[in-house]
């Protein structure tokens, strides 16, 4: 069948403004968008510049505007759309765009360095694992499927009046290691996040919960690290 | 531009990560990807890592050696197998400690489950060997590892096209690299370079690969005088989503998941009694398409289903969350309730960049070393997978192989001083992306890479023969002379596309060339490798691994190289 792409342009090497382009794709319902991308830039133009690199939703390469929603192209058939087989593709919000739909990621990876993103135990290890409650590994299991597009952290309003807050997807690696027994920087890890700028920035808005493609439940997990922050807060005063 | 690191290491997956964390704490060195590091196709495995570590049920390292040496159809190097299962519970923990997030036993030890080719005693049953973190393995590893090397602030040149080697007098001394952002060329001086460029599935129509999966890697280290070795060996994974390729997990029968034919009937019961849907992965495709030959396919077609439906919600929605999800998305099919359909699809290169269990690149028979190269991961061919790689051994692979490579790599740079660079080195990949960019000839690479990915599937995949060999290679060498005329439309130099699709398109139709040569000379039947005409394992004359040399003059030259047989003498595969 037939759909229209109309795709956000822009070439910083020639555009002043970015503009609309519009592609006539035959498609199958079962092709994914990126299949569409493809097809314009194999068959049609060239010129187009995306990013994309497994194609089934694990690289986390490709999150896009698809018809005002962030999705990624590869996990969204053009049978998913209820918009008369008339598709608009932009780039991610929030990020400033490099070329056509590729934006600059590296404030997003700037600030996931800053929550420490990696097990910090001041215990030396045994000779075997650790021992580990399954139970535990289950509570922040949700938060391993992450895979880092963005989607969330460019969905999040919070983010776009505050540019300090470290948001959703940074916060929910926060989570990650905040959570996982076998980290014993836990204290400075909440007293980290216990601001404004780290886990009370987050107002309960969903908005990263509703757009993440792998079905993340982030803004719940912003609250465990919310109510860890107070339980341990109860503790100290319950302390001195 | 021009940087200079005591070593550049090439792809940021498990083998190029576990390499750098291995130097990164007192050794300069940078890690080149042309995707941003976690994209990496490492975070693509899903099922498992394989150990025996005997947190489930008794297991031990023979055993395991023994499975590999068998699943490889004894066309793996067992001096080399033995160090990688020795090496794999030490692994393990290492990973634990480093804060892989493995799932849990009821006691709080690693959890491990049953996969394909693994078993007991030498054969007797199925064993639970893979280690795990649901069917997410893959990517909480390479998460991991990426932090790691932030935490260690190694450098990263993100979205940088590996374009050459930089090569005098036999020794290599860096590299140079295309920057996406900038369409810039940099030279990287190094002491020592580590190809860790993984697979190249895109060189087929369906495949689990990724986009970037192409090969860049081996293409130009053949090209600079290395060695690949038993490249016509080519992984099928038997469970595929019908037409896309897609992974459905080995975990998914490891966890009690049977294939049916449209009979319904539990069809590997026939082929392999004794462990069944656990058989090895080129067994398993074969079997599947004998069935579809038979008449026995869904529906009169080519693909079969994945019956998963008996594991019940829990078992699903937890343990295999990631593929009942592909499931859902991509085929519609709720495995809940329903079969998933699924077909062979391209997953994995046994063959490789010949190196040694230190990651050292060899040159010929006598294991003689390219000074200053080293390749580690599913790029290089050591071989500890031989005819055909059991599942969770790959990322086994990749981090054993890729530690001792930075091992190696850290005792030669501190024997060594920075060679000096040849003059202009950038030179030749500034002419040669110049000479794309203003061709006006009139092919595009689109076609070429379609029509090659699909002659390399009708004959160049499960089963083979001469006649349709042949008429591969002839199709190859067609597309790489009409490559000689493609032109680039995109003219620009930010993401330029274009220009790396015709890049990678280069080194695509070279491998296949490789491939599909290998596969016309080797007149045999030997894992994943199945001659119709030639249907019998030959020992006699084939227990030998097939190595490639480039010559500018004649294309690719074939040679050959004894298998090293330690504890295991061949013996006929039956499961």
């Amino acid at each position: 069948m037939k759909c229209t792409f109309i795709v956000y342009r822009f070439d910083p090497a020639v555009d002043k403004e970015p503009s609309y382009q519009e592609y006539m794709v035959t498609a199958e319902p079962t092709d994914k968008i990126l299949d569409c991308l493809n097809k314009i830039r194999w068959e049609q133009d060239p010129t187009l510049s995306y990013r994309y690199s497994c194609a089934h939703g694990i690289c986390g390469s490709d999150a896009l505007m698809i018809n005002g929603r962030i999705e990624l192209a590869c996990q969204k058939l053009v049978r998913d759309f209820k918009t008369a087989n008339n598709f608009v593709i932009e780039p991610l919000p929030l990020f400033k765009v490099i070329k056509d739909l590729v934006v600059d990621m590296n404030p997003f990876f700037e600030k996931h360095r800053t929550v420490r993103p990696y097990l910090i135990s001041d215990e030396d290890p045994p000779e075997t694992e650790r021992l580990q409650d399954s139970e535990n590994q289950k509570f922040f299991e949700p938060a391993l499927a992450c895979i880092l597009c963005g989607s969330c952290t460019a969905a999040c309003p919070i983010n776009r009046s505050n540019d300090k807050y470290l948001g959703p997807a940074a916060l929910l690696r926060g989570f990650r290691y905040v959570a996982d027994s076998r980290d014993t920087a836990t204290g400075s890890r909440l007293a980290q996040l216990d601001n404004e700028d780290g886990a009370w920035g987050c107002k309960s808005m969903w908005w990263c919960t509703d757009v993440c493609p792998k079905s993340i439940p982030v803004t719940k997990s912003i609250a465990q690290i919310k109510r860890l922050i107070k339980e341990e807060e109860k503790r100290k005063t319950a302390g001195s | 531009m021009k940087h200079q690191f005591d070593v550049i290491i090439v792809g940021a997956g498990l083998a190029g990560l576990r390499a750098a964390i291995e130097l990164g704490e007192d050794t300069s060195v940078a890690v080149l990807s042309k995707v941003f590091a976690t994209r990496s196709h490492s975070g693509a495995a899903q099922g498992g890592i394989g150990a025996a570590l005997g947190n489930e049920e008794e297991d031990n390292w023979e055993w395991h050696m023994f499975d590999t040496v068998k699943g490889s159809d004894y066309l793996g190097d067992q001096d080399a197998i033995e160090i990688l299962v020795r090496d794999a519970p030490r692994t393990i923990y290492e990973l634990e400690h480093l804060g892989v997030p493995f799932n849990r036993t009821p006691d709080g030890k690693i959890a491990q489950r049953a996969f394909g080719g693994h078993t007991r005693n030498f054969g007797e049953a199925p064993v639970k060997r893979a280690c795990f973190a649901a069917d997410r393995t893959g990517r909480v590893i390479l998460d991991t590892l990426w932090e790691k090397c932030l935490q260690r602030s190694i450098r990263f040149f993100d979205e940088f096209q590996l374009m050459s080697l930089i090569v005098s007098e036999g020794q290599c001394h860096g590299v140079i690299a295309y920057e996406l952002a900038s369409g810039k060329l940099h030279t990287l001086h190094s002491k020592a370079v580590l190809l860790a460029t993984g697979g190249y599935g895109k060189v087929y129509k369906t495949t689990s690969n990724a986009f970037a999966s192409t090969g860049d890697g081996l293409a130009i280290a053949f090209r600079a005088g290395a060695t690949l070795e038993d490249m016509e060996f080519v992984q099928f994974h038997p469970t595929g989503i019908y037409k896309l390729g897609i992974l459905i997990s080995e975990a998914a029968r490891g966890e009690g998941g049977i294939l049916r034919n449209n009979e319904g009937k539990r069809f590997m019961e026939l082929y392999a009694p004794v462990i069944k849907d656990l058989a090895p992965r080129d067994m398993v495709s074969r079997c599947i398409l004998e069935e579809v030959r038979a008449g026995r396919g869904i529906d009169g077609k080519d693909y079969v289903h994945l019956d998963l439906t008996h594991l019940g919600e829990e078992v699903l929605n937890t343990k295999l969350a990631e593929i009942t999800g592909f499931a859902r998305i991509y085929s519609g099919v709720e495995p809940i309730r329903e079969p998933i359909p699924v077909q062979p699809t391209c997953h994995y290169m046994m063959g490789g960049i010949a190196a040694n269990a230190d990651g050292k690149v060899i040159t010929d028979s006598e294991d003689t070393p390219f000074l200053g190269l080293y390749a580690a991961g599913e790029c290089a061919c050591v071989s500890v997978h031989g005819a055909n790689r059991l599942g969770c051994n790959s990322l086994l692979d990749t981090l054993v192989f890729g530690r001792r490579a930075g091992k190696e790599m850290r005792r030669h740079i501190h024997t060594v001083g920075f060679s000096p660079l040849p003059a202009n080195p950038e030179k030749e990949v500034a002419a040669k992306i110049a000479a794309l960019m203003e061709s006006n000839g009139n092919e595009t690479g689109g076609p070429i890479r379609e029509e090659l990915q699909e002659v390399m599937m009708d004959k160049v995949s499960v089963f083979r023969q001469r006649s349709g060999l042949t008429e591969a290679l002839e199709k190859v060498r067609e597309l790489q002379g009409r490559y000689q005329k493609i032109a680039i439309k995109d003219k620009g130099s930010c993401f330029n596309r274009d220009l790396l699709d015709a890049i990678e398109l280069d080194y695509m139709l070279n491998l296949a060339e490789v491939i599909t040569l290998g596969a016309l000379t080797r007149e045999e039947s030997r894992g994943a490798h199945s001659r119709e005409d030639f249907p019998d394992r030959d020992d006699k004359k084939w227990l030998v691994h097939t190595m490639f040399r480039y010559s500018k003059e004649e294309g690719p030259q074939v040679f050959f190289k004894p298998v090293t047989i330690t504890r295991f003498q061949p013996k006929e595969r039956k499961y």
